[in-house]
């Protein structure tokens, strides 16, 4: 990977999972057709939307903590390099280990040797977006080591040889009977009794679960947070299985996006309110878990910590689209917004999905790469009043869109309509012109290509007698 | 008072009826309207589609159009909505900042008609009648982009004759989203038609809101299924009398 002098590098290609194989409207066609699709995730973000708007409008100072974190986030990005090395001043005092990951490659061969070094052929995982982001099952699997994921939403995702379509539930697009069916086919050890009453699926998971957990002893996690100021590293979770990852294991492995540092320990007092509330709707996650380099005689006697950039220095050199880097995970923007409940994660073609994905993964990849993204809104702006940390998503994605390689013939029809509406005598000529051409439309050859797509599902207003223009003359 | 029209392009071209009735609304209660003839567009499919350099000579002409008034107002919240909150950030985007300035005081002068109605002529009651079942949908850019609240319903409360039903799920995007109807227009239609479902639970006649845009949209596809409801700008509602 050869990078420019100046010049931050996006994240390569042929690794992880930033990058679908379709376009988005053409994805998003696919899924809208299934009925089952559409049904489980209105349920599921209606849900999660009621919930999460409840224990918000408990707390009256809501606003101004979003303002703390957008602000904590912002001076964060002001000063990245420098809270980076002290995070590894600390870590590296506390008796942990930081490696420097430029891309998505080197995070991987990083993780697959200390593994190696370990003698173990097997890793525990706690729910991480960054290592899925690298594609780290996969290098490990091509490696001879099998990652076991112990999130339960995530462990369905796997069992059922699938990708994550949510970001805080991976598995939203499964409903109970399709779960059940995933594990009687892949689970090993499963009772072939198994019924798809969610206690009994979650026991079933659980036994598995606490086998492997007590079996493995290297395991690899994801870092919601890091501490500069002391060198720790934060995990916050619902279901207990995180704490089991780092706190049994010999060896932990972290893998943190560099976005993820902040400066001191009264910073997550903002971030612990806002994270939970906008996330799952509960008041306080269940398991907030947090290490620091390593403690003789208690958890993992060995601590590395990978710092992963795979862009995201390309993301921050830009002005409007770095605050897409305050992002903190919490999927209030996907449960908001009306294309994803619509779509679903897949059509993003990213593990960065919805609203967020959409400004995040065409940043992260270079916006050829995914440069159908920014169009997969409407613009409507829940996301934005949604997010915990006030992340102007309309404004990147408008922002992001002149970025984007256009089409030549919009290209041309964008120019000429520019060039008409800057005269306007000749827009007053066009007015009418267009009227003509509606009509002459009207008996039978319709819209050329892509406006067609309008009349596929609405008819076009019937054409005025009279321009206001027109009127306002004649008056 | 005084009051220069903005027209928005599409009302203009498409719907006139929208913005003669904000003359005839303004005239009514006992404003002068005038219409500069160098206007227009705002230019925001431009801005949203990805071509803020062809925007950018839309914005100079809406600047040099409206400069020289107090008052503006648009029968838009979109159109408002980008000349507030786009016009500044495409100049200076472009290294205008003069031009980038005289925006930005422009679009704290530019109203939607809502706005206009209840925070500069401090009016509810506009002397409407209009004796219909009529739902109202908070079109997206005036809701969160310019956040009207609630003024378009205080008014349409004090139209005679006039019954309000509220409608399901009233916040949630219609689909239009300018291109997004062409470029996504499988998702935009599935939006659409949650949409409609809503609007024909309430049992209106008419679904009203401030937004042609959205208006076209939604009436194109209530049209398409024969549904019995129509769609009527808000501006139109407000200059019905008896
Ligand atoms: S962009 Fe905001 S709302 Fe969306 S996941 Fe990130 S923090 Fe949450």
């Amino acid at each position: 990977m050869t990078t420019f002098l100046g010049m931050p590098a996006t994240a390569p290609r042929g690794v992880g999972h930033l990058r679908g194989d379709t376009t988005f409207p053409r994805a998003a066609r696919q899924a809208l057709g299934n009925e089952q699709l559409r049904r489980n995730l209105r349920h599921a973000t209606s849900t999660i939307r009621g919930k999460s708007s409840r224990v918000i409008a408990e707390l009256p100072d809501w606003q101004e903590l979003r303002t703390a974190g957008s602000a904590i986030k912002a001076d964060v990005m002001s000063r990245l390099p420098e809270l980076l090395e002290q995070l590894e001043a600390r870590v590296t005092e506390r008796g942990g280990v930081v490696h420097w990951a430029a891309d998505a490659n080197e995070a991987n061969q990083i993780v697959t040797g200390l593994v190696r070094a370990t003698g173990s052929d097997r890793v525990i995982k706690v729910k991480s977006m960054a290592t899925q982001e690298i594609g780290l099952n996969e290098a490990l699997e091509a490696a001879g080591i099998q990652p076991v994921e112990t999130d339960l939403a995530e462990l369905i995702v796997q069992l059922g040889n699938d990708r994550p379509s949510h970001i805080l539930v991976p598995a939203i697009h499964r409903n109970r009977t399709e779960i059940r069916d995933i594990f009687l086919a892949a689970m090993p050890g499963v009772d072939p009794s198994l019924t798809d009453d969610p206690p009994v699926l979650a026991a079933a998971a659980r036994k598995y679960l606490r086998e492997t957990f007590l079996s493995t002893r290297v395991a690899v996690s994801g870092a919601n947070f890091g501490i500069a100021e002391t060198g720790t590293l934060a995990v916050v979770e619902s279901e207990g299985n995180g704490r089991m990852c780092l706190t049994l294991p010999d060896t932990l492995i972290t893998v943190m996006g560099i976005e993820k540092v902040v400066p001191t320990w009264r910073d997550l007092e903002v971030f612990l309110q806002l994270l939970p509330r906008a996330s799952t709707g509960e008041r306080m996650n269940p398991y907030t878990t947090m290490w620091t380099g390593v403690t003789p005689g208690d958890g993992p006697r060995e601590f590395h910590l990978v710092l992963l950039d795979n862009g995201r220095s390309a993301v921050l050199a830009d002005e409007v689209g770095r605050q897409a880097l305050h992002c903190i995970r919490c999927s209030a923007c996907l449960n908001v917004c009306p294309v994803y409940e619509r779509t679903g994660g897949h059509a993003y073609g990213s593990v960065y999905p919805g609203p967020i994905g959409a400004v995040l993964s065409p940043q992260l990849t270079g916006v050829e790469d995914n440069a159908s993204l920014p169009y997969a809104s409407s613009l409507c702006g829940a996301c934005f009043d949604a997010c915990p940390v006030k992340i102007d998503i309309p404004s990147i994605l408008v922002h992001l869109r002149n970025r984007v390689p256009h089409p030549p013939a919009e290209r041309a029809a964008m120019r000429a309509a520019a060039y008409t509406m800057d005269r306007p005598r000749l827009y007053a000529h066009a007015q009418r012109a267009a009227k003509l051409a509606r009509i002459a439309g009207r008996r039978g050859r319709g819209l050329p290509p892509p406006l067609s797509s309008w009349t596929v599902s609405r008819d076009l207003p019937a054409p005025p007698d009279q321009t206001f223009r027109d009127w306002w003359a004649s008056r | 008072m005084r009051i220069a029209l903005f027209a928005t392009c599409l009302a203009d071209t498409l719907f006139p009826e929208a913005a003669k009735a904000t003359v005839r609304l303004l005239e009514r209660l006992g404003h002068e309207v005038v219409f500069p003839l160098e206007q227009t567009c705002c230019g925001q499919m431009h801005v949203n589609t990805g071509y803020q350099r062809d925007a950018l000579p839309l914005v100079k002409r809406y600047v040099s159009a409206f400069s020289r008034y107090d008052v503006i107002v648009a029968p838009s919240g979109s159109c408002v909505g980008s000349i507030r909150h786009q016009h500044a950030m495409v100049a200076a985007g472009q290294g205008e900042r003069g031009l980038a300035a005289r925006a930005h005081d422009l679009g704290s002068r530019t109203y939607e008609l809502s706005e206009l109605l209840i925070d500069v002529l401090r009016v509810e009651d506009v002397g409407a009648y209009y004796p219909h079942r009529v739902t109202y949908h908070p079109t997206c850019h005036s809701l969160r982009m310019i956040r009207v609240g609630d003024k378009p319903l205080r008014l349409l409360r004090r139209v005679r004759g006039l019954e309000l039903v509220e409608l399901p799920a009233a916040e949630q995007c219609c689909g239009f989203g300018g291109t997004f109807a062409i470029k996504n227009a499988a998702t935009s239609a599935a939006m659409l038609a949650d949409k409609m479902t809503a609007i024909a639970s309430t049992g209106a006649e008419v679904c009203t809101a401030g937004d042609a845009s959205c208006l076209m949209h939604i009436g194109g596809g209530l049209r398409r299924a024969s549904s019995g409801v129509r769609t009527v700008h808000l501006a139109e509602i407000l200059a019905s009398e008896a």
